[in-house]
C-alpha cells in the first residue's frame, strides 16, 4: 500500500505518522510538501498529520486548509480514495469541507494530552474492520481544541448513517455525543482527534490504534 | 544618533557597570565608548551573560568522563552514546521573565534551550523543566502557575518536542522570584555535531529565521539585578516567543546542516547579535563585520544601539563555507523564514559594526569575551546545623492525617494537571513520563535515554555542601531506578544576590558540594547555567542548584518502573535506615516550616554507599530480578510506598518499624529505594545484597486495597489517592 504523508509548516506528527505507516505497511510513505501543487504518484492513501499548521493562527486548520495540495487531496477524496485526518488533520479537513462539524476549544479551556478510552462505534469503514464494533481502545489525545461540533441535524444524521466511527468512553474535551471520531457520507475520510499512530508500535507498549491502518491495509489487499 | 544622549558615567551605571568597569572599558578603546560600544560591553559583562561571580567557582567541576564529547563552554554538552549516535543536552532558566510575564516568559525559556540544543545539529527530542513557584496562598501564585504552564504547553506542544519529566514546587521562599528552568535533550550522529567556532577570515555570516524587532532590549542586565516592587514595570524587556516560526526554524537549520552548508552556527539568546557574533569570532580567534542595514526588520527605523541588543526570538547566525551563500539563502526561504548575508569574518580581531554607511561600533573582540571581569565575591559558610534523628521529635499525633498531609502536601500531590497540558508522546519514542525518570527511546533503536530533573532546597539551606552532594546523588538514583546508567548532567544553579557574602557562601557550598559528587558517581558537569540576583526587597530565594541529569539504558526491555507492582509482591528496602528527620519534609509539616527555616541538618550523602547501592540496584534491574524501583526521597519509606501504591492501584502492608516509627517511615536517609519483588525472588536477592555487602531488608508486601504500616497508618488506598490527586486541580478551581 503506498502511502502519503502531507506535511504542512508546523505540521509535528509528519513523522510519526510515517514511522507507524511504514512499520504496518512495510512501505515507506511519500512525503508531500504543502505547496506542491499534485501527487507526483497517486498514493492509495493519504494522512494529513497532526500539529500546528502554521501555527494554528486564524483558527486551527483554516489556513492548511487552503494549501495548494489540499486541491489534490479533495480530488482523490472525491474519487474514494481513503484519507485519514488526525489532530490538526482533523480540523483541517472540517475546514476544507471534506468532513462535517467543527473542532472548537476544549470544555476546559486547557490543552489536553492524556490516554483516552474509545468505543468503536462502526467496525463497517475501510478505517476500523479490523476492530469489532463495541471495542474499547485506549489511544492519546493531544489537543487544544478538540471539542467536537455540529448541529443538532448533522449529528442525528452521522449516528443515524454510521459515520461516527468512534467515542469517548469518558469524555474530556466536551465533544458533542463524545464523538472522537467520524467519516465522511461515502465512508473513505476519516477525521480523529486521538492519534492513532502514536499507539502502533509494540515496543512502545500499546498498539490500540494500529488498527486503523491495518484496517486500510486489509482493505488494499 | 549614537552618541550619548546623557554624561556617560550616568549610561554606565545604569547599564549596570560599575565605575572600574568603565575605567577598564575606555582603557581598552583608548577612548570614550559611543552609546553602541557602551551596550555591547554591559551586555557582554553583565551577569547573566560573563558569569563574573560564578566562573572561578564553575571551574571546580568536573567536566570529563569516558563518553563527553563536548563539556561546558558550548550552546550545549554532548554525549556519546554508543552505534555512533550523541545526545546533546542543556538546561537555562528563565526566571526573571517569567516571573514579570509568565507565559511569555516561560514559552521564549523553552524557546531558548531548544535552540541550543539544536544548534549543535541535534534533532531536540525531549524537553524537562523544573519550576518553583511562591506558596500556593501567596496572592501571585495561582496566576504565575497558570501562565507558566500555559507557556511551557504552549510553545512545546506547538514544536512538536515532548515534554517528559520536571518537577514543581511551591514555598513562601519564590514568593517574590519564581524560577522556571527548562532543559532540552537531542540526538545526532557523533560526528555531525556543530560548533560556534568562526573557522577562518573572509567567510560569510548569514543571518536567518525571524526578523528584529525592539523586544528584549537589555533582557540579559535585567536578568542581572535584583528585583523590586517596580519591576513589573521591566514588562517590554521581556521577549515574545513565536513557537510556530521556531518549528520551521528547527527543521530549516537541520536541512541546512544537512546541506553542508555551515562552517560555524550560533543561535541569537541573550543579548542577541552582540552575543553571537563576538562569540563565533572570539571562539575563532579572528573578527566580524556586519552590516546593520542588511538585517532583516520588523521596525522601523531601528537605532544601531536597539539592533544591537534586541533579544527578538527564534533567530540564529551561521557563517558559510566559500560558495553556498545561494544554497544556504534557499533553503531557509523554503521554510518561509528571513535570511541575509549580513557580513563576514575578519582578520581584525574587532568587532566591527556598520549602520547606515557609517562604523558605529569598533571594539576588540577578547576583552569583550575572555577579559570579561572575572570576580571573587567574599563569602560566609553557612552555620553548621546538628542532625535530628527521630528520637529527639515527637511521632505523629494522629497518623492517618499525617500520611494524607504528606501525600496532599503541594510538593508531593499529583502534577497530573500540570502535565496533562504538556503533549508527552508526540515523536513516538515516550515510553514513560510516570515515576523517577523519563524514557525516551533512541529513534529506530532498542536504546533509551533517560532523563530526570533534581533539587532538594530544603537540604541546600540547612547544608548547602550536603545539600549540593544530594542534588547530584538523587539524580543519579532516579536514573538508575529505571535501570539506566547515568552518564552526565547539566545544572541550573539558582542563587539569590552575589554580593552578599551569605549567598555566595551558599553557592560556593552548593557547588563544592555537587562537585564531590560528580566525581564521585563519574557524572561530570556538561553544561549549565548560573541564575543570580533571584531577589526581591533584599529577600533572596532558598539556594536552588537543580540538576538535569541524562543516562543510557542499552535495552529498552530492561527497564524499571514505579509500575508492575502485584499483590503478593515482597517489598525490599535497599540501603541503611537511621531515621534522619532534620530537613525533611516530615518536620516541615509537622513544624509548620519552609525551605528556609525547616531544623536541623539534612541526611549525610556517603557517595561511597550511594554509588554501591545504586550499582547493585542497577544489576537486580538488569538481571531481571525486579522490574518495580523507586528510590526514596522526601517523605522517606512511607511516601515511596504510597508511590508504587498510587501508581498500580495496589494497596500494602508495612512490618512494624525496628526504630521509632516516624524515622523508619518518614526518615529522609540516602542512598536508598524501594524494591517490589516476586515472593520466589526475594531470598536470591537478600543472599546477593549479602554478597554484595549492601544492606537490604524486606518491609512489608503488597496486596489488599488499605495502606497499611503496622503500628502506625491504615487507611483506604482510595483515600489516599484521593488526597493525592485532589490538591493541585482543587487549588487551580
Amino acid at each position: 500500500m503506498k502511502s502519503a504523508v502531507i506535511v504542512f509548516p508546523g505540521s509535528n506528527c509528519d513523522r510519526d505518522a510515517a514511522w507507524a505507516l511504514e512499520m504496518i505497511t512495510g512501505q515507506k510513505p511519500d512525503m508531500v510538501w504543502y505547496g506542491d501543487s499534485d501527487f507526483k504518484t497517486k498514493p492509495d492513501m493519504i494522512v494529513v498529520p497532526g500539529g500546528f499548521s502554521y501555527g494554528d493562527y486564524l483558527r486551527s486548520g483554516a489556513m492548511a486548509s487552503n494549501a495548494p495540495i489540499m486541491k489534490a487531496v479533495k480530488s482523490l477524496a472525491e474519487q474514494g480514495r481513503p484519507v485519514i485526518g488526525i489532530c490538526n488533520g482533523f480540523q483541517i479537513l472540517t475546514e476544507c469541507g471534506l468532513l462535517p462539524g467543527a473542532l472548537l476549544r476544549n470544555r476546559d479551556q486547557l490543552f489536553i494530552c492524556d490516554d483516552t478510552e474509545l468505543v468503536v462505534e462502526n467496525a463497517n469503514t475501510p478505517f476500523t474492520r479490523g476492530y469489532d464494533k463495541g471495542q474499547r481502545l485506549t489511544v492519546p489525545i493531544a489537543h487544544h481544541d478538540g471539542n467536537y461540533f455540529a448541529d443538532a441535524e448533522t449529528l442525528d444524521r452521522l449516528e443515524g448513517e454510521g459515520q461516527v466511527a468512534f467515542r469517548y468512553v469518558n469524555n474530556p474535551n466536551g465533544s458533542a455525543r463524545d464523538i472522537a471520531g467520524v467519516t465522511n457520507a461515502k465512508g473513505n475520510v476519516l477525521g480523529l482527534m486521538p492519534h492513532p499512530e502514536r499507539a502502533s508500535d509494540p515496543k512502545l507498549g500499546n498498539t490500540d490504534g494500529a488498527g486503523v491502518f491495518k484496517s486500510l491495509l486489509m482493505e488494499m489487499a | 544618533m549614537n552618541a550619548p544622549t546623557k554624561p556617560i558615567e550616568e549610561l554606565a551605571t545604569e547599564f549596570g557597570l560599575t565605575v572600574e568597569e568603565l575605567g577598564t572599558i575606555r582603557k581598552r578603546l583608548n577612548r570614550e565608548p559611543n552609546l553602541v560600544e557602551l551596550g555591547v560591553f554591559s551586555v557582554m559583562w553583565s551577569e547573566h551573560c560573563s558569569y563574573k561571580s560564578s566562573r572561578i567557582h564553575l571551574a571546580k567541576f568536573p567536566t570529563d568522563n569516558e563518553h563527553v564529547i563536548q563539556g561546558p563552554g558550548e550552546n550545549a554538552g554532548v554525549i556519546d552514546i554508543g552505534d555512533g549516535q550523541a545526545a546533546i543536552f542543556k538546561m537555562e532558566s528563565h526566571n526573571h521573565p517569567s516571573f514579570i510575564e509568565p507565559y511569555q516568559g516561560a514559552a521564549t525559556g523553552v524557546g531558548g534551550i531548544l535552540r541550543d540544543v539544536f544548534t549543535m545539529g541535534a534533532r531536540p527530542v525531549a524537553l524537562l523543566n523544573a519550576l518553583r513557584f511562591g506558596a500556593p496562598d501567596h496572592p501571585k501564585t495561582k496566576r504565575l502557575v497558570k501562565g507558566v504552564v500555559a507557556g511551557i504547553g504552549g510553545y512545546g506542544n506547538c514544536v512538536g518536542v515532548p515534554t517528559v519529566a520536571g518537577e514543581v514546587n511551591f514555598d513562601p521562599g519564590y514568593n517574590g522570584n519564581i524560577l522556571v528552568n527548562a532543559m532540552a535533550v537531542g540526538l545526532a550522529d557523533a560526528d555531525k555535531i556543530f560548533y560556534s567556532a568562526a573557522p577562518g577570515v573572509g567567510l560569510k555570516v548569514m543571518y536567518f529565521g525571524s526578523k528584529t524587532g525592539r523586544d528584549g532590549i537589555h533582557g540579559a542586565t535585567m536578568a542581572s539585578a535584583e528585583f523590586d516592587d517596580a519591576s513589573e514595570e521591566k514588562r517590554p524587556t521581556v521577549q515574545v516567543g513565536d513557537p510556530f516560526t521556531e518549528k520551521l526554524l528547527i527543521e530549516a537549520t537541520l536541512e541546512l546542516m544537512a546541506s553542508g552548508a555551515v562552517a560555524a552556527i550560533q543561535d541569537m539568546g541573550a543579548a542577541g547579535l552582540t552575543c553571537s557574533s563576538v562569540e563565533m569570532a572570539d571562539k575563532g580567534d579572528c573578527g566580524i563585520e556586519i552590516d546593520l542595514d542588511l538585517v532583516p526588520q520588523r521596525e522601523d527605523n531601528m537605532t544601531a544601539y536597539e539592533m544591537m541588543l534586541s533579544e527578538s526570538q527564534e533567530r540564529m547566525l551561521v557563517i558559510l563555507k566559500p560558495g553556498m551563500e545561494q544554497t544556504g539563502l534557499e533553503i531557509i526561504q523554503k521554510w518561509g523564514l528571513d535570511a541575509a548575508v549580513i557580513g563576514e569574518t575578519t582578520d581584525s580581531k574587532h568587532m566591527v559594526v556598520k549602520h547606515q554607511g557609517e562604523v558605529v561600533c569598533d571594539v576588540p573582540i577578547r576583552p569583550l569575551s575572555d577579559d570579561a571581569p572575572k570576580l571573587d565575591r567574599p563569602h560566609t559558610p553557612t552555620p553548621v546545623r546538628e542532625p535530628v534523628i527521630a528520637d529527639e521529635v515527637s511521632g505523629p499525633a494522629d497518623w492517618n492525617k499525617s500520611l494524607i498531609e504528606i501525600v496532599s502536601h503541594p510538593n508531593m500531590a499529583s502534577k497530573r494537571w500540570v502535565w496533562t497540558q504538556y503533549d508527552r508522546s508526540v515523536m513516538n519514542d515516550t515510553i514513560t513520563t510516570a515515576g523517577n525518570a523519563g524514557l525516551v527511546r533512541v529513534h529506530g533503536t532498542d536504546k533509551a535515554l533517560a532523563m530526570t530533573s533534581d533539587c532538594t532546597p530544603r537540604y541546600c539551606v540547612a547544608a548547602p555542601y550536603e545539600g549540593g552532594k544530594q542534588v547530584v546523588a538523587e539524580a543519579w538514583r532516579n536514573l538508575t531506578a529505571v535501570g539506566a546508567t547515568p552518564i552526565a548532567i547539566t545544572d541550573n544553579l539558582n542563587f539569590g544576590n552575589p554580593e552578599r557574602p551569605d549567598v555566595m557562601g551558599q553557592f560556593v557550598g552548593c557547588i563544592e558540594g555537587m562537585a564531590e559528587a560528580c566525581k564521585a558517581l563519574n557524572f561530570p558537569v556538561i553544561s549549565g547555567n548560573v541564575s543570580l540576583y533571584n531577589e526581591t526587597n533584599g529577600v533572596g530565594i532558598p539556594p536552588t542548584p537543580v540538576v538535569g541529569g541524562v543516562g543510557v539504558l542499552a535495552n529498552l526491555e530492561d527497564r524499571a518502573s514505579v509500575q508492575g507492582l502485584r499483590g503478593g509482591d515482597v517489598l525490599m528496602v535497599i540501603g541503611e535506615t537511621h531515621g534522619h528527620l532534620g530537613a525533611s519534609l516530615y518536620l516541615q509539616i509537622q513544624k509548620g516550616q519552609t525551605f528556609a527555616t525547616v531544623e536541623g541538618a539534612p541526611p549525610p550523602v556517603d557517595l561511597t554507599v550511594e554509588k554501591r547501592n545504586g550499582d547493585f540496584v542497577r544489576q537486580l534491574i538488569a538481571e531481571g530480578h525486579t522490574r518495580t524501583v523507586t528510590d526514596l526521597s522526601d517523605g522517606g519509606l512511607a511516601a515511596a510506598a504510597c508511590d508504587l501504591a498510587l501508581a498500580n492501584d495496589v494497596g500494602l502492608r508495612l512490618a512494624p518499624a525496628p526504630i521509632a516509627a516516624h524515622g523508619w517511615l518518614y526518615g529522609e536517609d540516602q542512598g536508598r529505594y524501594l524494591l517490589a519483588l516476586r515472593p520466589d525472588a526475594a531470598q536470591a536477592v537478600l543472599a546477593l545484597a549479602t554478597e554484595a555487602g549492601v544492606p537490604a531488608e524486606i518491609v512489608g508486601e503488597a496486596g489488599g486495597d488499605r495502606l497499611t504500616a503496622a503500628g502506625a497508618f491504615d487507611l483506604p488506598l482510595a483515600e489516599v489517592k484521593a488526597a493525592y490527586e485532589n490538591w493541585m486541580p482543587e487549588y487551580m478551581k
